[in-house]
C-alpha cells in the first residue's frame, strides 16, 4: 500500500478513543473492504481502536467466506491479522447476530458481543466514530 | 468547534455530498473552523474536474473548489481511493503515463493517516455517507 509514513512521536500524549463501525456486508459494496483499510492505515497512530460490526457488517466476519465466483477478493483473513496491529477490541451487536441466525462460532475472530444498551454506552464513550 | 469532516459518497449519485457541503459552509459562516475534509470512498469524486451537470443544476465540484479558496480549506482526496476510480493530479498521471488529470482546483492527494491525523487534532468528526 503506497500511504505515507507518520511520525508516530507526533502523536504521543493524545490518544483517543477512536471507534470505526462496520455496517455493510463485507460484499456486494466496497465499505467494508476500504473501512479495513482505514484501520491498516491508522493503527500507525497508536490510538485507543475499537471495531464494531452491526446490521449486515455482522457478515463481514463470517467464517468459510468463498468468493471465486465472483471475482471478488476473499480479504476475511485480514480480520485474523488484525491482532498484529494491536486492533484487539472487537465488539458485535448481539440483535445484528441473531436477526440473522449467526452465532459467535460462526465468526473468524473472537469478538465480545454487545446487547442495544451496551453498544450505545460504548459508542457514548468514544472520542471520534468513524460510521462505514 | 474545530470540525473534520468525512465525505463517503460521490456528488449527484448520493445527497451525503451536498449535505457535507452544505454543513460545512454553515460551520464557516458560524464561525467554527474546518481543520480538513477527507474524501473517501466514491466521496473522491468530489474531486474531478471533468462532471459537467446540466446548466439548471448545483455544480458541487465548482462549489467546492470555490468555498475551498474563500476560506483556505484543506480537501483531500484518498489516494488509494482515487486510484481505483480514476481520479489524479498532475504527478500521479505522470508517473502512472496517463494522458491527462482530472483533480479538481483546491483539492490534493494524500493518504488515509489525513483522515485519521484529522480526526485526532479536531474537536469532532462529521461523517457524510450512506
Amino acid at each position: 500500500m503506497s500511504e505515507e509514513m507518520y511520525d508516530e512521536d507526533e502523536y504521543q500524549g493524545e490518544i483517543k478513543k477512536l471507534m470505526y463501525v462496520n455496517r455493510k456486508a463485507p460484499y456486494g459494496t466496497i465499505y467494508a473492504l476500504e473501512s479495513l483499510e482505514v484501520v491498516l492505515i491508522g493503527a500507525a497512530f497508536d490510538q485507543d481502536v475499537s471495531l464494531v460490526f452491526m446490521d449486515d457488517g455482522v457478515y463481514q466476519l463470517k467464517k468459510g467466506q468463498d468468493t471465486k465466483a465472483t471475482e471478488m477478493k476473499n480479504f476475511s483473513p485480514t480480520y485474523r491479522a488484525l491482532e498484529m496491529y494491536d486492533v484487539e477490541k472487537l465488539f458485535v451487536s448481539k440483535d445484528s447476530l441473531e436477526e440473522r441466525g449467526l452465532k459467535v462460532d460462526d465468526l473468524i475472530v473472537p469478538v465480545e458481543i454487545l446487547d442495544a444498551d451496551q453498544m450505545a454506552d460504548l459508542m457514548e464513550d468514544q472520542d471520534v466514530i468513524l460510521s462505514f | 468547534m474545530k470540525f473534520a469532516i468525512l465525505v463517503n459518497e460521490g456528488p449527484y449519485t448520493h445527497q451525503a455530498a451536498d449535505t457535507a457541503y452544505q454543513f460545512t459552509k454553515a460551520a464557516l459562516e458560524n464561525g467554527h473552523e474546518i481543520f480538513r475534509i477527507f474524501f473517501y470512498h466514491s466521496g473522491v469524486n468530489n474531486g474531478t474536474r471533468f462532471t459537467r451537470p446540466p446548466q439548471d443544476d448545483r455544480d458541487l465540484v465548482q462549489n467546492w473548489s470555490s468555498l475551498a479558496k474563500d476560506h483556505n480549506l484543506d480537501l483531500v482526496v484518498c489516494v488509494a481511493a482515487a486510484q481505483r476510480r480514476g481520479i489524479i493530479d498532475k504527478d500521479e498521471a505522470q508517473r502512472h503515463g496517463k494522458d491527462c488529470d482530472n483533480l479538481a482546483d483546491g483539492f490534493r492527494i494524500s493518504g488515509l493517516g489525513q483522515l485519521i491525523e484529522a480526526s485526532i487534532q479536531a474537536d469532532r468528526t462529521m461523517v457524510f455517507g450512506d
